[in-house]
Formats: C-alpha cells, structure tokens, sequence
C-alpha cells in the first residue's frame, strides 16, 4: 500500500475514533451497526467477490452467529466479549460443511441453493426441540454490556469502540490473506477455474475454506450485531436479511475492502430515506436504488472511487508531461 | 391408508401450483439460460391485473385472455427495459437485478391493491368432481390448466420454427446471430412467454391460497425445488418435479419430520438435487470442455 | 347590555388572571402548548406488511382529531416509522423517536418480537410504550415494566375461554387444534391448554404452519385423519378462510373454534363461504363493520364516514382498520384526560385510570378497565357464533 493510501486510513480511523463524542447515543448506535454490517458485508464479499461463490443465504450465518452469542451469553452466562470468537469459530465450521457440498455448484445453481438456505433458516430456528436453547419464537433477550475498567464511557460509545476494535482486526486479516497466495488463489478460480486446477491449485480446499471463512466473518459479525441490538428472535433472520447483505456489496463493491464499508452505509441509513420518502412503498425506492446503481455504477462505489481517482491521476499526468 | 391416500391427493394439488410455476422458472431459463428470481411477484401482479378487469366487469374468461395478453406485453417490455442493460453484466449483476424488480413489483402491488387479501374467482364448478371429498374441481382443473399449458409448449418448441430459434438463441447466441436470428428478440419473446405463462399460473393458484401480494412467497422456493429436481431446461421434468414436491412435502409432513420442518425439506431437496445429480430427473447433462 | 357586559368581564378576568390560577402546565419532551408528538412503529414493508394499514390508519384519525381542533387545543403530531417487522430495526427506529425526535411517547408498536426488543429499553428510558398492538399476555406487568401496556384482550385468555367452553358443554371432546408456529399461534395454545388444565390430553392432534406456506390444506386433513371431534383454528385471515373451506370440502364437520383475529365476516367467511361458516364460534369485543348486524349502528357509520374521508384508500373489509380506529380513540381519551399536565408520568397514570370507558366501537357490555395493577384495558370478551349470515351473541361477557 502507498503512503497516500495509508494517510486516508490514518484520517479516516482518527474520525471514526472521534465520531461517539460528536454524535449522539442513537447515532453513535447506528454507527455501530454500520461497522457490524461492515464485516459481514466483507465475509460475503470474501466468498462473492474475491472467490466469485454466489450466496444469497448468509443472513444464515449472520443468525448462527447471533444466536451462539445470545445463548452462551443467556443459558451460560459467559461475557459478551468471549463469545465473539466462539461465534466465528462455530460459523466456520458450518460455512466449510455447507461450502463441501457447494462445491459442486456453479454461479445461479449455487445462488439457488443458498437461496433455499436463507429461506428455511427462520424455521430451523423455531424448531420446537431446540426451543429449550433458542428460547422458540419469543427470542432471547440480552443484557447490554457496561464498560470495563470503570472508563468514562457509556454502553452505547464503548459498543462502538468495541465493535470499531473487533471490525479493525479482522479487517486487517482479510487484507493480509486476499492479498497472499491463498486470495490469488482465491481469485484465480473465480476468473478461470479450469485453468486454475490445472496450474495445481487445490480448488476443492479453496472453495470449501473460502465458503468457511466467509461464514465465520458474518458469523461475527452476527454476534456482535446481536449484543447491540440485545434481542435475538428466529423472524428477524429472515431471506430478506440476506438479500440486503447481496445489495451491500454489489452498491458497496465487489472485490473490494473498503467496499464494505460503502455497503454497511448504504444498507444502514438508505431503507430510512426511502421510509421518509414514502411510506406507501419503502422497498419499491429500495429496488429503484438497487438498479440504478447496477446501471450506473456496476462496479459499486468502491469501483466508482477506484475509476475517479485514476482518471484524476492520469489527467494530472496529462497537465505535467509536456508533449513531444 | 386413507389418510395417506388423502395426503398424496392433496399433495397433487399443492403440487399442481407449483408445477405451474415452475414451468415458467423453465421457461424464462430455456430463453435466457436464467434463473428468474422474481418470477413468482411478476406472476402475482400479473393477477392482480386480472382481478382489476374482473372488478371492473369484464367476464373471467376475455379478463383471463387480456391478461394473458397483458402479462406477455409486460415480459417483453421488462426485458427489453430492465434486463437488457444488463445482459452482458456478470451473473451477480443479473441476480441483483432480479432482486431489485422483485421488491419493486411486491411493493408496488401492496400500493395501488393494498395487504389485505381478496378472494379470485375459478372457472371451475364449485362442487367437486363425482362427489369425491378429496380434491376441488378447481384442483383438478388447475392440474389440467398446467398439462394444456405443458403441452402447447412442448409442441411450440419442437415442432414451431420459432421455438427452434429460441432454443438456439439461448444455447448458442453467436452461432444463432450468423444464422440470421435476432437474438435480443427471442430473449424478448422468452421473457413474454415466461410472464404469461406465469400470470396464467397465478389465475389457477389465487383461488387456493387467495389474492395478497405475498401469495407467491412461499410458492417460489418449493417451485424452484421442482424445476431443478426435474431438470431446469425440461418443461415436462418441471411438471413432474411439481407434482413430486407437492407430494413428498405432505406426506413428509403429515407422518414423517412433521410440519415444522417443510421448509427444510424444501432445501434439502434443492441441495441433494444439486449435488447427486444436478440436471435433475429430465433434464439435459451438460458437459463443459476445457 | 349588562348581559354581555358581565361576560367579557369574566373573560378578561380570566384572561387577567395569575398563571398559577390556571391549570398547571407541565411537559416532557415531545409536548408544547401547540402539539403533542407520538411515535409508532409499523411493519409497512415485510412479511407482516397486511398490518401496516393500522399506522395508516391511526394516522388518518390524529389528522381528523386536528381538524377538528385538536386535543385540548393541541395538535397531533404523529411519527410513523417502518420496521419491516424486524426487531432490529424496531430497536433502531425506538432509539431514533425517543432520543432524535423526541416523542412524548410511543404508541401501538406492532407485533410481538418487535416489543419484546424495545421493552427493557422503553422502561429503562421512561418512556410510555402504549396500548401495544399484539395479544401476548406480558404487557400486563405494571410492577415490572411500568412503563408498557396493551390494549386488545390477550390471545392466553381467549384460549382459556374456548378451553372452558368446551369442558363445559362437551366434556368428552376430541380436539384437534391447528396454530401458526410464531409467538401469536403459541400464546393461543398456551392459553387454551391452561384452560384445560387436567384435561388437556383431550388434544389428539395439533399441528403448525408457517406463514410462508401457500395453504394449510394438509394440515387440515391430518386433522380429520386423527379423529378429532372439536376443532380450535388459530390462524391469521389468509389460512381460517383456507382451513374453514377445506374442512368443509373434506367432509369434516366438527365443532369448530376460530380465533377472534380472524372472525370478520367480510375478510374472512366470505371468501371461505358463508355457508361453510355456518356453526362457527368465537369471541369479540369490538363490532364487526362487515357484519350486517351491525349495518346501521351509529358507531359503524361513523367509522364508515371517517374512512371515505380521511382513509379512502384504506379496504373497508379489513377489520383492522376499525380495530385502528378504536384504539385511536383511547389514545385520544388518555390525552384527554392528562389536559395540560402532559409528563410521560402522567400519560401513564391516565392510561391507567380508565374507569368502565366505553369505546363505541365496542360491543355491548364490553369495557375498558385500568387501574395501577392492572394494565390490560380489554380484559372482556362476548362469545359469538356463526349463523349464516351473521354473528349471534350468546351466553354472558366472559372474562373479568
């Protein structure tokens, strides 16, 4: 990465650092759930953009996620920070079993089947024999957690400082692994996966780990979204969750880090904006955003970012070389 | 073993729905080679559109005919406008596409015709067939609907000249183009075909499961799970697939994993299909070369 | 001349008069001497989009009440937010009407999970979350959460009333029940099972369905398969009309219970068939505006007029639009009665000063009762059956 790269972060982190003094509680709450989304938007793109692995089924993951938090933190009382990983290590396991069968699928076929995934989860859930742990259709509640150390801060501020934290981490995990040899790996099988096989990757362990830890991200992310919100209930994880995660990264971007980012916004703040529109049809304003933006934008706004700043930095080559 | 009988007889008619729309899933992917993921709401507000004409006196069968008229209109516009654009995109651009019309046209239903749900009348006999207190008429009417419907397409593909430029526009896009076929169209003719086809599986299934505009939520999952079992590129494999759903999630439900879990059934249909064998009972093999 | 003389005397003495002659004016957030500013959350988008048209309608009466002068010479302001049914988002949309808008309260949030993710926080920000809109028995806890309370009779009690009914007139009954696998279907359940107490092995069959499914048509045969007698249906509209149909067509003819959500005549035995319906029993505690029994009441007609007034989009045939209507009302009561002393804390204590009201909309000898320990304003219910053509009222108010 280039300095002036690594200068944007250093701003962009200092604000985000600033940001719960300068807001409010609730906007400070939203944020966190901007930077929850966040990383489940990045799990997804993990496996959509970078693996080129359709999934309109991870609201699923996002759900495991929430619930393994609620229910550790409900029926055995361990503290919210701990079950964060426990999450993450359980969603990976369920994203590689369910990624080993997936392997054989390609682009729509896979969608299909994540498709049918995201729609049985809420029935999983309310499955009356696991009602004893997921607490059934009337869900969990949870306690919100209080600052440690005694810090000068409010639950809702260290949540975000927390969620910041975590998001930060795995951030930085995702960058180093897209950009060694598994995530070329990675990207080779999206691009051409015959080829790909053929110079000796191991396509199947690829696919099924990239299916993993893609879950594991929103799986995280699931968790952490779950201790903001305090309440977990099996209709709240519905096929429509994971259909606005596939909208986060398509505006957000493909194949993009901070693309999920752009995601999280405009998955966040846009229903809002479409509510104040118009109350008659939210979603109708929703869809109308969600097509132009695969007109205008193809490449999100991550893409879109990408082709402004090249064509800002040719056109001052342009201006600096004297011609002939 | 009555009631098991019962069970598979309710099972064909739920089946009947979904073969139904199933077969317009396959027909918009034997034009396009795309799963439509906002088939079941095109369908729904299709009938809706009906419903409007019914309302404002038109008899059920000139409605049922402007209807199908209409749907077609409106498939071929839809690909024309809002598919076209996006031909050449990746698939997820497609899908996403897909999702974006799906909300629009369920929001925009809720809208103009509201949430509450509205009763749609059959051209079927209300008293069921010899007395039998197992399956409506309408049922069997609907069942018989979707076979007419089978039929035509199967004769309008294999034997029609258009039909073969349809098939050889979505298989081989460049080879049709230097023959002569206008690809863009046929893809447009696909879409109109699907949405009338669908509309025409929306008339047959409101009378069941009532007019509201989330009608087709549930109906769309199970009716993916038949088109892929019996083969996505096969409208008779659809049917079939239909029928096989319908049946084995009653009969499932009813005295094997119980209600609670149809939908699980529905996704492990989907996923063993998939895996096993992915072109389904009827459907083609497709092999790729390197 | 004295006779006008002496009453602009008394008015501009009055007018003259020390502020602490008049009504102490005392408010929280969200009240001024010129509006009083109510929250809502509303699934408008989602799955349980049908209920959205009780926001809308809620808001087509506050902007009647304002037309009319408002209460107590205050404007309504009414903020109504959608939350697709989604807890999360309530959580969020809770947090934006208390700490950004600044609501005096929040009134009629929709649906069970969604309260129960706002419920702590309501409380725990002393914020009225008033005359919710779901049937579950937890409302009431004024010890608890003092701050929360509901409005419509629970589903648990009329379970119990269908329970007793039974044991009552037919004590050897074999039931078969059907209920939708959510919060709303189990509470019924709860309430009907509780209400057989011993007994309760009087249940041969019970199955669920989910929302998603297109019809209940299996379920409704595995019920006839298992022999049962007696049938409680706790379904929403979309599947009673189904379930009544069916088990008609089947051939199945039992003593048939149908939860009040589902009881309209217009939105639900009509498309099943009325004489498919004959014989039905239920409860009610509002009047049914499609009900022709009701055809020329004064309080229908009045609904009628507001609706092709103020809400001529709305469906007239959906009974949730007079349930709106009648809960619009009691707000406007409770806002009433606080007058000038508009603090959350007083809005509370009014609500639960409500002493043997009477909502037009009600049905005869059905009242709304609260007091500080007890926060359920329906707790009556009048039982009813299907004669054809209309509800027949039978046998006395049950219930407190």
């Amino acid at each position: 990465m280039n300095r002036r790269a690594l200068i944007v972060i250093a701003v962009l982190l200092a604000a985000a650092c600033v940001l719960p003094f300068l807001v409010s509680n609730y906007r400070t709450f939203q944020f966190t759930l901007v930077l929850v989304y966040a990383i489940a938007l990045l799990g997804l793109n993990i496996l959509t953009g970078y693996n080129g692995q359709i999934s309109l089924g991870h609201g699923a993951f996002y759900a495991i996620g929430a619930y393994t938090a609620a229910i550790l933190m409900d029926k055995f009382g361990v503290p919210y920070w701990a079950t964060v990983p426990v999450a993450g290590a359980v969603c990976l396991l369920v994203g590689f079993l369910f990624g080993l069968p997936a392997l054989r699928l390609e682009g729509l076929y896979l969608a299909l089947a994540t498709f049918a995934l995201g729609v049985s989860m809420p029935q999983l859930l309310k499955y009356h024999h696991l009602e004893k742990w997921t607490g059934g259709v009337q869900g969990i509640v949870i306690a919100k957690p209080d600052p440690p150390f005694g810090l000068p801060l409010n639950p809702d501020q260290w949540l975000y400082y927390f969620t910041l934290a975590v998001m930060l981490v795995m951030f930085f995990l995702a960058w180093n692994l897209l950009r060694g040899r598994i995530g070329r790996a990675m990207m080779a099988i999206r691009d051409q996966h015959i080829a790909a096989e053929a110079m000796g990757v191991n396509t199947a362990m690829v696919k099924s780990l990239t299916f993993g830890v893609s879950a594991l991200y929103t799986g995280v992310a699931g968790a952490l979204g779950a201790i903001a919100v305090q309440f977990v209930a099996p209709d709240s994880f519905n096929i429509f969750l994971s259909i606005v995660f596939l909208v986060g990264i398509v505006i957000g971007g493909l194949a993009s880090i901070p693309g999920a980012i752009f995601g999280a916004i405009f998955i966040q703040f846009v229903p809002n904006i479409a509510d104040e529109l118009s109350k008659a049809a939210p979603w109708a304003i929703f869809g109308v955003f969600l097509i132009g933006f695969v007109y205008l934008l193809p490449y999100g706004v991550a893409g879109a970012i990408r082709m402004l700043l090249a064509r800002l930095a040719r056109k001052g080559q342009n201006n600096r070389s004297p011609a002939g | 073993m009555d009631a098991f009988f019962h069970q598979v007889l309710a099972g064909l008619a739920t089946g009947g729905i979904y073969a139904s729309v199933a077969l317009a899933l396959v027909m918009i992917y034997q034009a396009t080679h795309l799963i439509n993921f906002a088939q079941g709401e095109l369908a729904m507000f299709c009938t809706y559109l009906a419903w409007a004409l019914i309302n404002a006196g038109f008899g059920y069968w000139p409605a049922f005919l402007l209807t199908v008229g209409l749907s077609f209109l409106l498939g071929v516009a839809i690909e024309r406008v809002v598919i076209r654009p996006v031909e050449n995109s990746p698939v997820l651009a497609v899908v996403v596409v897909f999702i974006g019309l799906l909300v629009i046209l369920n929001s925009i239903t809720g809208w103009i015709f509201t949430y509450t749900m509205k009763t749609f009348p059959s051209p079927f006999p209300t008293e069921p067939l010899f007395g039998n207190r197992f399956i409506s008429s309408h049922e069997i009417g609907a069942i018989c609907v979707t076979l007419v419907v089978l039929l035509l397409l199967y004769a309008f593909f294999r034997f029609t000249p258009l039909g073969l430029a349809m098939r050889a526009a979505a298989q081989n896009p460049a080879s049709a183009k230097l023959v002569g076929i206008r690809v863009g169209w046929m893809l447009a003719l696909g879409w109109g075909l699907a949405a009338a086809i669908g509309a025409v599986a929306g008339m047959m299934v409101a009378p069941i499961v009532f007019l509201d505009p989330n009608m087709m939520g549930g109906i769309l999952l199970y009716a993916f799970a038949a088109a892929l079992v019996g083969g996505v590129d096969s409208p008779g494999g659809a049917v079939f697939g239909g029928f096989l759903v319908g049946v084995l999630e009653n009969v499932l439900g009813a005295f094997v994993i119980g209600n609670e879990l149809k939908l699980a059934v529905a996704l492990v249909l989907i996923i063993g299909v998939l895996v096993v064998r992915p072109s389904g009972f009827f459907g083609k093999v497709h092999v790729t070369r390197v | 001349m004295k006779h006008i003389l002496v009453p602009i005397a008394a008015l501009l003495a009055a007018a003259l008069a020390s502020p602490a002659a008049l009504a102490q004016k005392k408010y929280d957030p969200g009240a001024t001497d010129k509006e009083i500013k109510i929250g809502n959350i509303n699934p408008y988008s989602g799955p349980a989009s049908a209920y959205g048209t009780i926001g809308k309608a809620i808001g087509a009466y506050f902007k009647k009440v304002n037309d009319e002068g408002g209460i107590n010479g205050r404007k309504i302001n009414y903020i109504s937010v959608d939350d697709g049914y989604s807890p999360p988002k309530t959580v969020e949309m809770a947090r934006k009407l208390v700490e950004q808008d600044e609501v005096l309260l929040l009134f009629q949030p929709l649906g069970t999970p969604p309260n129960s993710a706002i419920h702590k926080y309501m409380n725990a920000k002393k914020v009225p979350q008033l005359f919710v809109a779901t049937g579950a028995t937890k409302w009431n806890d004024p010890k608890g959460h003092p701050w929360t309370m509901g409005w419509q009779p629970n589903y648990q009690t009329e379970g119990t009333i269908y329970a007793k009914h039974i044991l009552k007139n037919k004590p050897n009954a074999k039931i078969a029940v059907l209920y939708q696998n959510d919060d709303y279907g189990k509470d019924y359940l709860k309430g009907f099972k509780d209400g057989l107490g011993a007994k309760a092995s009087m249940i041969v069959k019970e199955v669920s369905y989910e929302v998603a499914d297109p019809t209940v048509d299996s379920q409704i045969v595995q019920l006839q398969a298992s022999g049962a007698d007696t049938f409680f249906n706790i379904t929403i509209p979309k599947f009673a009309a189904q379930a009544i149909r069916k088990s008609y067509d089947i051939g199945w003819k039992p003593v048939h219970y149908l939860n009040n959500v589902s009881a309209s005549v217009g939105a639900v035995l009509t498309p099943a068939g009325l004489d498919k319906s004959v014989g039905l029993i239920s409860t009610q505690y509002l009047k049914d505006p499609t009900d022709a029994a009701w055809a020329s009441d004064p309080a229908v007609l009045e609904w009628t007029a507001f609706m092709a007034k103020y809400y001529p989009e709305g469906d007239k045939i959906d009974a949730a639009n007079f349930y709106a209507w009648a809960v619009a009302k009691t707000m406007e009561q409770v806002l009433k009665q606080a007058g000038n002393n508009l603090t959350r804390e007083n809005v509370m204590k009014q609500a639960a000063s409500l002493k043997d009201f009477v909502l037009a909309a009600s049905l005869p000898g059905i009242k709304i009762n609260t007091s500080p320990t007890d926060f359920a304003p329906f707790e009556s219910v009048q039982l009813i059956k299907f004669d054809g053509k209309q509800w027949v009222r039978f046998g006395e108010v049950m219930g407190k």
